[in-house]
């Protein structure tokens, strides 16, 4: 047996590893959360790594995993060894082909980090509903329930599926093993050499498609043979049981580690038994070794083979003793009475029974449980058994949730800890995303896995929010393999760190604290005063937990040092130094290694500054002096106001507050269904500074509100007497121009919650004091000084009434900013280059539109609980939002259209037929009403309200009907919002087939060049010469041109828009494409953080982009072809800026100076040249004569 | 026809040296600017400012992507390890010392006296024969005096002279009082010769948002005239080698250059703008020139219509309108 060297790394490594070393074609395309394996084989295959064959696997992005299952399929009916990864809607765009693959018993592995399906709503998290969808498909299914076994598994299905020729889906729970690490065992190259048979592998390229021995295949079969075809595989599948045993032998004759299909643990004579697969075993595994060692007669049966099912396999290992068996899946099939690993036992053990194998049934219940990531600990396992105790246990049953619709719940006992947990060292972190909290954590666990011989394990909590997202870091260090498959609970922590003082007001800290143990707190406070700082409940548990308490205030050091606002190596030492799980001076050396390690050659400075601080950071460390009692006198603030919705006070909240567990079934909407305009309840107050209007420079150009990503800065106009009430200080003066009544004032206005402090609002002014140039008419002031004095304005501000927006302008942007956003507060990136897009639209036609949004950043913004963005007018109306998929969302917005669209020619054939009823001048003046602009609008929505009263004194079905629809009367507008992901990959078919439609949509595409939400892959908007995911040598190819290919259709506005570049020219395109009756796309240019800039940039970026020519502004109108003019107008000045100097501010461009410098030369010459011969194109098409129409042709 | 010329002390093939641009980063590129007839290659420079942002670049976006994201957890793929700027300059260096045969000279830019001079030891030991230091610098703080700026040339000269032994040639902007006298200083401090002259960014700004832009637009011919009247009046009076920068497009422009004294003429838009084969078509017509003028080396040229050796060396020292004004004097010659 070789040596296995141990590794620390997460699940999608350990099976990309195997992945990578085991094939030579490998199809990819982004998903959470496969993703990362993915982006580990293409990095690997860039740096030139090789597979057992001493070649580099062929790694290819396809624009869906529809793709990337097509790709594979060929690849492998081809005679390559070739894999894939994927989860969630990307496994179900992969069905067919696995049908496909299966039934030519083409052999290849397909690694599943299995996730939630979208339902109700979408989630990113884990369970096994994916992978169940995909049971009939032919596909061998292997469940891998720890890191360690995602290692195995994947080696072992390789090993499987070339001697089965069964395709095999290996799958693994999305985040809870695909994203925790762990140190486990490497297997060695030589030992996956020696495992994998070359004659199985020549015998897959001896059956591959040749024309030199040409065969044929896929051939169309009729009723007389496809039967009999199906039923050719039998004997495949029937021999794979004792097969995938004969290798698991293999496997731990050469490992070490055996493993069986299925296992079973526990006590020999247990009467309660349960079964389930993933990594729920890992809490289910502690539960019953702890209740066994106490003489209870319970036990567990590990799935690891899925598919084919083996009830002999099965019976073998399941006590005969057994009296209640508890079958728990990871799924739902609504309306099926059990789900699959239920069933599937159930039907083993009838047959079993009714053939005689077994003389008696043990009651078996089937229950649901961990849908997606949701918590599975050893306290519901043992609420498991104590429920198996009862003489007619519930079933189905559910465990986790508190279900009071149903009444499927079971209850458990929070305070149950196993054993496993003695001798485990478990340390709790509270950071924010940006501030290296969780990489540090990473790094802590291999230096502590590498330095000692502990084992480790680290798990990430995440919240939704891009923009001052909470993480929450847990690590567990023990002498023993850790498998522990759940979070570090109520008194577990022996220490927890709180790297933002912020989070003192906002979480309850202490509660996973154990007695004796540690908490550190980062805090400018010093350490004398401290103590002071904490809430009331928080103080008591330091006190009632005994705990000690240290502080260090490192953001002073990290200035101090160099370091900015960097934390993470300072936070980092201070745990090393409390905890003593390494003597400090060792625990100091690693980490320098480490730092030095993270930066390489790439910065000796940074190395310098680094080590200051970590040396710093000894010094800076500090005990608290704890009094003998509480001495606070807050608590933590309520987490919403008390005169806040009532949903908003009883679900929201909840979730706000980290404690959305605790929510029962009853409060969910049972549809998906949630109420808008939610994200003003939650006040993060996460700016350092905030913007500071001086009215006496204003000149109210508008452009601070059309800019703000988080519609955090306003404008209002209102009557000047208004101003009366407001609170002392409230700025505000008359407007100026004379679109405006006399006597009104105008008011900029920033929300000091909500603001996110990126500072573009300052940076687009472009008004600046003569006397004091540094001083703008808006400037960044600390958070502290002006928090509290604009607190009270912002709240006076909201109650002033919105103007009237019949009477402004919206072509200008001073007026259309005064336009109430209907998208607010998003969770969106600090600086981000979407939203304000977004929210523009919303300002414009918010109050009439329909939303199809595809799945990527733009969903997770708009629509990620606990709060969303899109809200409401004083009359109730705004956006209706709706995400589908990633990939159907053109044809989803279409279908919105299509049903406004005939439930508006029902309704006005309704009017019609009803017009004597309703009278005549009403029903003319509903159905010839011009709905052109804002007031024709609002007029049209006065008759629809008089049409509603009129009907309720009809006593007809069809003014019921009517009643029913007339709101269709009134325009709707249809937008159609998504990524460059969906719109130039995975959507474009559909895409393209809604442009071709001719109906009236808009399709508004948020251009990153890159995937962004899943983090940063490469889409086919990635320019020439970006280093992107899966393009790390930089995209070989230009960016496809969308707008030109759209506007072939001759029938399609087209807009090409950057705001930062010139905001009057995107909000005319905006206007002028919603006007327009037919299909429309705005395509616009969104900096996004994956571009490598600081997005307080954000602005100057767009600018370099359109100087550069990478995105010239124009816009396409087909109605103007009608007025014999060219459709074609440029809005963009010819390339006036070298392409070089655009790109060398970006590091997506710029790295590849370093890493492939004669590449990025190449890359730039084409690009530069590119940019020139574009835009002389469209020049050339803009100029073009438009033809008049052909004469008649003459009779002859 | 024998182009060869002194320039820093090196004999070079010909009066015809590309300037610093992104041309020096092909190894190929500069072995066909070779053929073509180049007289040594100047390497693009290494930007003081570029080298720190750089480093701070990549700590944040690629060492340090915290993005606290569930679905994320970088946005750019981690290189782990990979030269820096400077490696990366340094490699090239060498690269083109081993595959040219001509003079390669390194160039360095900067404002500020500081850490980064250091380089140029480093430049020096990967063989560069030469350093050109380009002070790229408007001085645009009123209470800063001229004095001061020139200062600042001197120092970081001096500073750099301790570092090397191997020429040093200053690039200078064309913003001095009396650059003249600078130029005499700079001799004193070490230098071996001048580049006249440096072009700028000139920002634009932009009427829809009054910000302002960078821009930098191709040299025009026209430019060429500025640096001819500067080596024209330095010619003779200084031991420093003159190169003349900026608007050198044609056989024609370079051949003024000569006559005014350069002892090198640099190239730059013109080649990015047509190709290394346009310094070939430069030599070619500088050649054809010497033939029909009967002149066998450069220096038999070279310095002819230098103020030292025109009848009238006044006339590079007015201003054209001078002549305009006087329009109404009467010929010397004439009886009146």
């Amino acid at each position: 047996m070789s040596n296995q060297p141990m590794v620390t790394l997460d699940g999608n490594e350990a099976a990309a590893y195997i992945a990578h070393l085991t094939n030579e074609v490998i199809a990819i395309y982004p998903i959470t959360p496969a993703s990362p394996m993915g982006e580990w084989a293409d990095e690997w295959s860039s740096l030139g790594v090789k597979n057992l064959w001493g070649t580099v696997p062929e790694v290819v992005e396809m624009q869906s995993e529809g793709g990337a299952a097509g790709a594979i399929h060929g690849a492998l009916q081809g005679g390559s060894l070739a894999t894939t990864f994927t989860a969630s809607q990307g496994l179900l765009l992969m069905i067919p082909n696995m049908y496909k693959i299966a039934g030519e018993l083409s052999p290849t592995v397909l690694h599943v980090s299995a996730r939630s399906l979208a339902a109700q709503a979408l989630s990113i998290f884990g369970d096994h509903s994916d992978v169940m969808a995909c049971r009939a498909t032919g596909y061998a299914m292997l469940c891998s329930a720890s890191v360690q076994e995602v290692m195995d598994f994947a080696l072992i299905s390789q090993m499987a599926t070339l001697e089965s020729r069964v395709p095999f889906l290996h799958f693994f729970d999305g985040f809870r093993t695909s994203h925790e690490i762990a140190k486990i065992a490497q297997i060695p190259r030589e030992i996956v050499r020696a495992l994998i048979d070359e004659k199985l592998v020549k015998a897959h390229r001896e059956r591959a498609l040749n024309p030199d021995h040409p065969v044929i295949r896929g051939t169309s079969q009729n009723p007389d043979v496809y039967f009999q075809g199906r039923e050719t595989v039998n004997p495949y599948y029937q021999r794979l049981p004792a097969l995938l045993q004969q290798i698991m032998d293999r496997f731990a004759a050469h490992t070490g580690r055996q493993y069986r299909l299925f296992e079973y643990v526990g006590a020999p004579d247990a009467e309660r038994v349960i079964l389930l697969m993933g990594s729920g075993i890992g809490a289910a595994e502690e539960t019953v070794q702890h209740l066994a060692r106490r003489g209870e007669r319970v036990g567990l049966v590990k799935v690891r083979l899925f598919r084919p099912f083996s009830p002999k396999h099965l019976l073998d290992v399941l006590p005969e003793t057994v009296r209640k068996l508890a079958v728990l899946d990871r799924c739902k099939e609504p309306g099926s009475d059990g789900e699959p690993l239920y069933k599937d036992v159930l039907s083993a053990l009838a047959q079993a029974f009714a053939s005689g194998e077994r003389d008696s049934l043990p009651q078996v219940v089937g229950g649901r449980y961990g849908l997606s990531s949701k918590e599975f600990t050893p306290a519901m396992v043992k609420g498991l058994f104590d429920e198996l105790r009862k003489e007619r246990p519930k079933n189905p049953f559910t465990l986790g949730i508190q279900d009071d619709v149903s009444h499927s719940s079971l209850p458990w006992d929070p305070s149950f800890r196993p054993d496993a947990l003695q001798g485990v060292t478990a340390c709790v972190f509270y950071g924010l995303g940006s501030d290296g909290t969780v990489s540090a954590n990473k790094n802590s666990i291999k230096i502590i896995a590498e330095a000692t011989p502990n084992y480790g394990q680290g798990y990430f909590e995440y919240d939704s929010k891009k923009a001052g997202a909470v993480t929450i870091s847990h690590l567990r260090f023990g002498p023993k393999p850790i498998h522990s498959t759940y979070l570090i609970g109520e008194n577990e922590a022996s220490f927890v760190a709180c790297h933002q003082p912020t989070f003192l007001k906002r979480y309850d800290l202490l509660d996973k604290a154990k007695e004796g143990g540690v908490f550190l707190l980062n805090s400018p406070t010093p350490p004398d005063r401290v103590w002071d700082d904490l809430p009331r409940r928080m103080q008591q548990q330091i006190l009632d937990k005994r705990l000690s308490f240290y502080t260090i205030d490192a953001y002073r050091i990290a200035r101090e040092t160099g370091m900015g606002r960097r934390i993470n190596t300072i936070m980092q030492t201070c745990f090393f130094l409390i905890s003593g799980i390494l003597p400090p001076e060792a625990a100091i050396a690693k980490i320098k290694e480490a730092v030095k390690k993270t930066y390489g050659r790439k910065g000796q400075r940074l190395l310098e500054r680094n080590y200051a601080a970590i040396d710093a950071a000894v010094a800076g460390l500090h005990p608290v002096p704890i009094p003998e009692q509480v001495t606070s006198t807050f608590d933590r603030p309520p987490v919403v106001p008390e005169d806040a919705p009532e949903f908003v006070r009883k679900v929201t909240a909840v979730l706000m507050a980290h404690r959305g567990d605790e929510l029962p079934v009853s409060l969910m909407p049972a549809d998906g269904t949630w109420p808008t305009g939610t994200t003003r309840f939650e006040k993060r107050n996460i700016a350092l500074e905030l913007p500071k209007w001086e009215k006496d420079l204003c000149t109210h150009c508008g452009k601070c509100p059309l800019v703000c990503p988080h519609a955090a800065i306003r404008s209002k106009v209102y009557p000047a007497e208004l101003a009366e009430q407001a609170p002392e200080g409230f700025q505000h003066v008359p407007v100026r121009g004379k679109d405006f009544p006399q006597g009104y004032h105008i008011t900029y206005q920033v929300a000091p919650d909500d603001c996110t402090g990126c500072g573009l609002c300052v940076e687009v002014c472009p008004i600046r004091d003569r006397k004091d140039p540094k001083r703008k008419a808006l400037n960044m002031h600390p958070a502290e000084e002006r928090h509290g004095i604009e607190q009270p304005h912002w709240d006076f501000f909201l109650r002033l009434p919105e103007y009237d927006r019949t009477r402004l302008v919206p072509s200008k942007i001073k007026h259309a900013m005064m336009l109430q956003p209907l998208f607010e507060f998003s969770g969106a990136c600090v600086g981000c280059g979407e939203t304000p897009y977004i929210k523009l639209a919303t300002q414009l036609f918010g109050d009439r539109m329909l939303i199809a949004n595809a799945t990527g950043c733009s969903s997770i913004y708009g629509g990620n609980l606990p709060t969303t963005p899109y809200t409401k007018n004083p009359e109730g109306r705004g956006p209706a939002w709706n995400n589908s998929l990633f990939e159907d969302n053109a044809e989803f917005g279409l279908g919105l259209r299509l049903a406004v669209d005939k439930l508006t020619e029902h309704a006005r054939e309704l009017v019609a037929k009803l017009a004597d009823r309703i009278g005549q001048d009403l029903a003319d003046g509903l159905l010839e009403a011009d709905q052109r602009d804002e007031a024709g609008i609002f007029e049209q929505r006065q008759r629809i309200a008089a049409l509603k009263e009129k009907l309720a004194t009809l006593d007809l079905p069809e003014a019921e009907t009517l009643a029913g629809i007339c709101e269709n009367l009134a325009r709707r507008s249809v937008w159609i919002i998504g990524g460059d992901g969906w719109a130039y990959d995975i959507g474009y078919g559909g895409l393209d087939h809604v442009l071709a439609s001719g109906r009236d949509v808009n399709l508004l595409v948020l251009d990153t060049e890159v995937y962004s939400n899943t983090g940063g892959q490469t889409s086919k908007a990635t320019p020439l010469g970006a280093v992107a995911k899966f393009s790390a040598g930089g995209k070989p190819t230009f960016k496809k041109d969308l707008a030109m290919m759209a506007m072939a259709y001759e029938n399609v506005y087209v807009a090409q828009v950057a705001f930062g570049a010139k905001d009057v020219q995107t909000i005319r395109a905006f206007l002028e494409a919603e006007s327009y009756a037919g299909p429309s796309l705005i395509i616009c240019y969104s900096p996004c953080i994956a571009h490598g800039v600081d997005l307080s940039n954000n602005l100057r970026q767009q600018d370099l982009a359109v100087s550069s020519g990478h995105w010239p502004l124009f816009r396409y109108d087909p109605r103007k072809t009608a007025q014999g003019e060219n459709p074609l107008h440029i809005d963009s000045k010819a390339p006036s800026l070298p392409y070089r100097d655009f790109i060398s501010t970006e590091t997506r461009f710029s790295v590849l100076n370093r890493t492939h410098p004669e590449a990025a030369e190449r890359f730039l010459q084409r690009a530069q040249k590119h940019v020139e011969t574009r835009f002389h194109l469209y020049e050339q098409l803009a100029h073009l004569a438009v033809q008049k129409s052909p004469a008649p042709v003459k009779k002859v | 026809m024998d182009l060869t010329t002194q320039y820093l002390g090196l004999e070079i093939q010909s009066p015809l040296v590309p300037s610093a641009s992104p041309l020096s980063r092909s190894l190929d590129l500069c072995k066909a600017l070779e053929d073509q007839g180049a007289g040594a290659i100047i390497m693009w420079s290494l930007f003081e400012e570029a080298l720190t942002a750089e480093s701070e670049s990549a700590a944040r976006f690629l060492s340090e992507q915290h993005t606290g994201f569930a679905e994320a957890s970088s946005f750019l793929p981690d290189h782990q390890d990979f030269p820096s700027g400077l490696e990366i300059y340094l490699e090239n260096l060498r690269r083109l010392k081993e595959g040219l045969e001509i003079p390669v000279i390194a160039s360095l830019n900067g404002v500020t006296r500081g850490g980064w001079i250091r380089h140029a030891k480093e430049l020096e030991q990967a063989g560069a024969d030469a350093l050109e230091l380009n002070v790229y610098y408007v001085a645009g703080d009123p209470e800063e005096t001229g004095a001061e700026v020139e200062e600042r040339y001197l120092s970081l000269l001096r500073d750099l002279r301790d570092q090397i032994q191997i020429p040093i040639n200053m690039k200078l902007s064309p913003s001095f009082s009396a650059l003249a006298n600078l130029v005499k200083r700079l001799e004193q401090a070490g230098a071996d010769g001048v580049a006249l002259f440096n072009r700028f960014y000139q920002p634009d700004i932009q009427i829809d948002s009054l910000r302002l832009q960078p821009s930098l637009h191709p040299s025009t011919s026209a430019e060429a005239l500025l640096a001819m009247r500067w080596i024209a009046l330095l010619y003779g009076r200084t031991n420093l080698s003159l190169g003349a920068t900026g608007g050198v497009h044609r056989a024609e422009d370079a051949i003024k250059l000569l006559l005014a004294g350069a002892d090198v003429v640099h190239l730059c838009s013109v080649l990015l703008d047509q190709g290394v084969g346009a310094l070939g078509t430069i030599r070619q017509g500088i050649e054809h020139w010497m033939e029909e003028h009967s002149f066998e080396t450069v220096e038999d040229f070279r310095g002819r219509v230098s103020a030292l050796s025109v009848p009238d060396p006044a006339a590079f020292e007015r201003a054209n309108y001078v002549q305009i004004l006087d329009n109404y004097s009467h010929a010397s010659g004439v009886r009146v």
